[in-house]
């Protein structure tokens, strides 16, 4: 519990200073930015990598401008900034149905299989005399496609023997050809120059009107709200879709229910982001969130949150930085999101699992560290003897333990310190001895003893073969509860008179005083 | 229509390209890593973007090298992404490809005033204009046919160990068989043969090329030298009927809508979907053999 508490304090700690750095690193960009009016040339010669990359593209921004935007003085900025928010927050929700249900890239080729539709809509349009820029006619048609698309990727993983990735791949690059053919056919209508079309392709959220932005509130609403309604449902599907349909589910209902909230979110997003990028926005918030928690709910909220932060962010840079195309800067922000989170995510980061391997190294090197001390102890003493006889407070030469070990110095001066640290022994270096405190040799008979009453048990009971015993119990004594532990001496006090245990390493029999040795 | 010389040249290119993807294709279904090629077409932006702001030039050396540079970096980060993260590989794969391609995106467009550098023209070269070399063979020719005597000497040397290495992949390591090696061997062809081809012949048809056939194959044969041949056999017919159909069938559409004026259109792009209409075709052979000998004959 207590090793558990400094974890998090440590994790806390970490965080923290990670905040603190971000708001500082805020704090100096909002101070540049704030200077570069008064004083322009002071700022200009700063900029780094000057030649190549930043010197043709970013303008930055007049305070005016940034002004306005942060405040969100326009009343279209605020419905662009909430459209794009919330799309980003509920690609998020589904992208995290999506990928625990490791289906993580059928949004790629959902989104690939748009294009097709949007063509057809227009040639359609324009063959039946409308006209082929009619929003929510390209939408229906690009939400058609999407859902052949899913629609045909569930078929062949059900009927064929071809593999999950390779069906999303046919199904992908088929469609997509076709799109790419038939726009290639549009190109060539005269009411049709595909600038209008090319537009679902990266996105242009910046053209974004007011309708469209709104349009996209209530869609993305409605997928949460569809979202709420099936969670129960949904979470089972995702944790165990077999159990789901020996339990009477309607799992192929559900499964179609999710792809159709997929097919809705990329639509929804294509004229945000684009067709290839909206994909990042079902899978990055989703993957990022899954290290912050175990649990659906906490997954979900985080999901959420990191992908609204990430449409925001983008947008904002967006309006910002004109030339900046604000779908790559929101995959990025995601991104951005996914990386953080991948290092320093609460329960699957790589720092705390890495502390955590940690901690069960030193809990394992402690252990050793005792166990050691105690068998020299009572080997040196009385060869056949008890715990009563076994001298625990003699000192202990530490080239003997090196010996009876095959420790190497390093290692030994390792675990020294550590047990010094914890106060389980005193060191003295001239002598090159070491001695257990009270502490220590009470920590060490009950170490040593679990590790025996573990053997024991694996002997008699697990038909373990005798030359295994002492590598298993190594293992297995880290991770044993105190209750098992006591359960299992008062079985084998019950079943046998004495407990065998082979001589070496464990030694002559009676670690813990009493239990094994009736 | 009329068939001309240009006709020739192009779908002798299609072929070409199809064969040369369709043999690392076939063994990158086999490992289940279809989807990299998709994530390769997108990930090479920012190579290209990086190659070019460094060299100022669009020569082909430079552009290969920073394309097949991020083609491994993407298989490599999705397995360390993968691994470390313990990601669904699918997952991975997705976050890092649109990782890259936003920074390709980003990159581009922040250094596009002395940048001639379109993301279309990267992901949807067009064979059409890349045959037009009036009296000799076309370089995208030699380029494809290069790419594919690669890919086929490749694949003789090594097929003891991609067969093997894509069955039983544990069962290789321990017998010596390094197959996270010929893993990574296998991503680099494909890598270099995608990046290529994307620059004469676009995006699509690589990814449609390097999946399909083999997927189709694999509905009529599970013998790996069978499965080869029939892969081969139907990125041929794709390419050959794709260009068939991008003249042909324009026309009729154009009719059907009121516009009879209506060319051609991409040769590239049908031949993706060509070889969808391939897969659909093994699909109903599959099934109808399936129900004529039961089940067992084809299992």
């Amino acid at each position: 519990m207590n090793r558990f508490c400094s974890l998090r304090a440590a994790w806390a700690v970490l965080l923290l200073l990670f905040a603190a750095g971000s708001v500082a690193c805020h704090r100096c960009g909002a101070m540049s930015q704030g200077d570069d009016p008064r004083d322009p040339a002071s700022v200009a010669p700063e900029r780094p990598g000057g030649r190549s990359i930043t010197e043709a593209g970013i303008e930055w921004p007049t305070p005016e401008t940034l002004k306005r935007t942060l405040a969100l003085a326009d009343h279209n900025t605020r419905v662009v900034f909430a459209g794009v928010t919330a799309l980003g927050a509920v690609s998020g929700l589904v992208g995290t149905f999506l990928l625990l249900r490791k289906r993580a890239l059928l949004s790629d080729a959902v989104s690939h299989c748009t294009l097709p539709g949007i063509a057809l809509a227009f040639l359609g349009a324009e063959a039946a005399g409308l006209s082929g820029r009619s929003l929510p006619l390209l939408l229906a048609g690009a939400a058609v496609t999407g859902a052949l698309g899913a629609g045909g990727v569930a078929a062949i993983r059900a009927h064929t023997r071809v593999k999950d990735d390779a069906a999303l791949a046919i199904v992908l690059s088929v469609f997509f050809g076709l799109g790419m053919a038939l726009l290639v056919i549009v190109q060539q209508l005269p009411s049709g120059n595909a600038a209008g079309l090319a537009r679902f392709i990266y996105g242009r959220a910046a053209s974004m009107t007011q309708s469209d932005a709104r349009t996209i509130l209530i869609a993305s609403l409605l997928v949460a709200t569809i979202c709420g309604a099936l969670l129960k449902e949904f979470k089972l599907l995702c944790f165990d879709g077999n159990f789901a349909r020996t339990q009477g589910w309607p799992v192929m209902a559900l499964d179609l229910i999710l792809m159709g909230l997929v097919v809705a979110v990329t639509v929804i997003g294509l004229q945000a982001v684009g067709l290839l990028l909206v994909v990042a926005l079902l899978i990055v918030p989703a993957a990022a969130a899954r290290f912050w928690s175990h649990r659906l709910g906490p997954t979900l909220v985080i999901a959420l949150l990191i992908g609204g932060a990430s449409g925001l962010s983008g947008v904002i840079a967006s309006a910002l930085f004109p030339k900046l195309p604000a779908g790559a800067v929101i995959v990025l922000a995601a991104v951005g999101c996914f990386a953080v989170s991948l290092v320093l995510g609460s329960r699957r980061g790589l720092l705390v699992r890495w502390l955590e391997r940690r901690q069960v190294a030193t809990r394992v090197a402690r252990q050793h560290l005792l166990r050691a001390l105690y068998e020299w102890c009572e080997a040196g003493t009385h060869p056949l003897g008890g715990d009563a006889r076994c001298n625990l407070e003699q000192p202990v030469p530490l080239d003997g333990l090196l010996a009876a070990n095959r420790w190497n110095r390093r290692r030994l001066a390792r675990l020294l310190r550590l047990g010094a640290a914890e106060g389980l022994l005193l060191t003295t270096r001239e002598r090159g001895v070491c001695q257990l405190t009270a502490q220590g040799r009470l920590e060490a008979r009950r170490v040593t003893r679990n590790h025996r009453l573990w053997e024991t048990y694996l002997l008699h009971y697990a038909d373990v073969a005798p030359q295994h015993i002492h590598h298993n119990a190594d293992q297995i004594e880290h991770v044993i509860e105190p209750e098992i532990v006591n359960e299992l001496e008062e079985l084998l006090a019950g079943r046998e008179g004495k407990a065998l245990v082979p001589a070496e390493p464990a030694g002559p029999e009676g670690g813990g005083g009493r239990g094994t040795t009736a | 229509m009329s068939w001309t010389e240009l006709d020739t040249w192009i779908v002798l290119t299609g072929v070409l390209t199809s064969l040369a993807c369709a043999l690392p294709g076939t063994f990158l279904m086999l490992n289940r890593q279809s989807m990299l090629g998709d994530g390769i077409s997108h990930a090479v932006l920012p190579g290209l973007a990086i190659a070019f702001l460094l060299t100022h030039s669009r020569d082909i050396l430079p552009m290969v090298a920073g394309a097949v540079g991020a083609g491994l970096v993407t298989a490599l980060l999705t397995q360390a992404v993968q691994r470390a993260g313990e990601v669904e590989g699918g997952a991975a794969l997705g976050v890092v490809f649109c990782a890259l391609f936003a920074t390709g995106l980003v990159l581009i467009r922040v250094a596009s005033d002395h940048v001639d550098l379109d993301p279309d023209c990267v992901l949807y070269g067009s064979i059409e204009t890349a045959v037009v070399d009036v009296g000799r063979v076309p370089r995208v020719t030699l380029i494809s046919g290069g790419l594919l005597l690669f890919n086929g000497l490749l694949t003789l040397v090594f097929y003891k160990e991609l067969r093997f290495a894509a069955f039983d992949p544990a069962c290789a390591t321990t017998l010596g068989f390094n197959a996270d090696l010929i893993r990574l061997g296998l991503t680099l062809v494909a890598s270099i043969t995608a990046v290529l081809a994307f620059e004469t012949v676009g995006s699509i048809l690589v990814i449609a090329m390097l999946v399909v056939p083999a997927a189709a194959a694999s509905l009529l044969t599970r013998r790996l030298s069978s499965l080869l041949g029939l892969a081969l056999l139907f990125a041929m017919l794709s390419a050959a009927g794709g260009h068939l159909a991008a003249t042909t069938l324009p026309p009729f559409l154009g009719r059907m809508i009121g516009q009879p004026g209506l060319g051609a259109t991409s040769s590239a792009a049908m031949m993706a979907v060509a070889a969808g209409a391939t897969f659909a075709l093994a699909w109903a052979v599959a099934y109808a053999v399936q129900r004529r000998q039961g089940i067992s004959a084809v299992i």
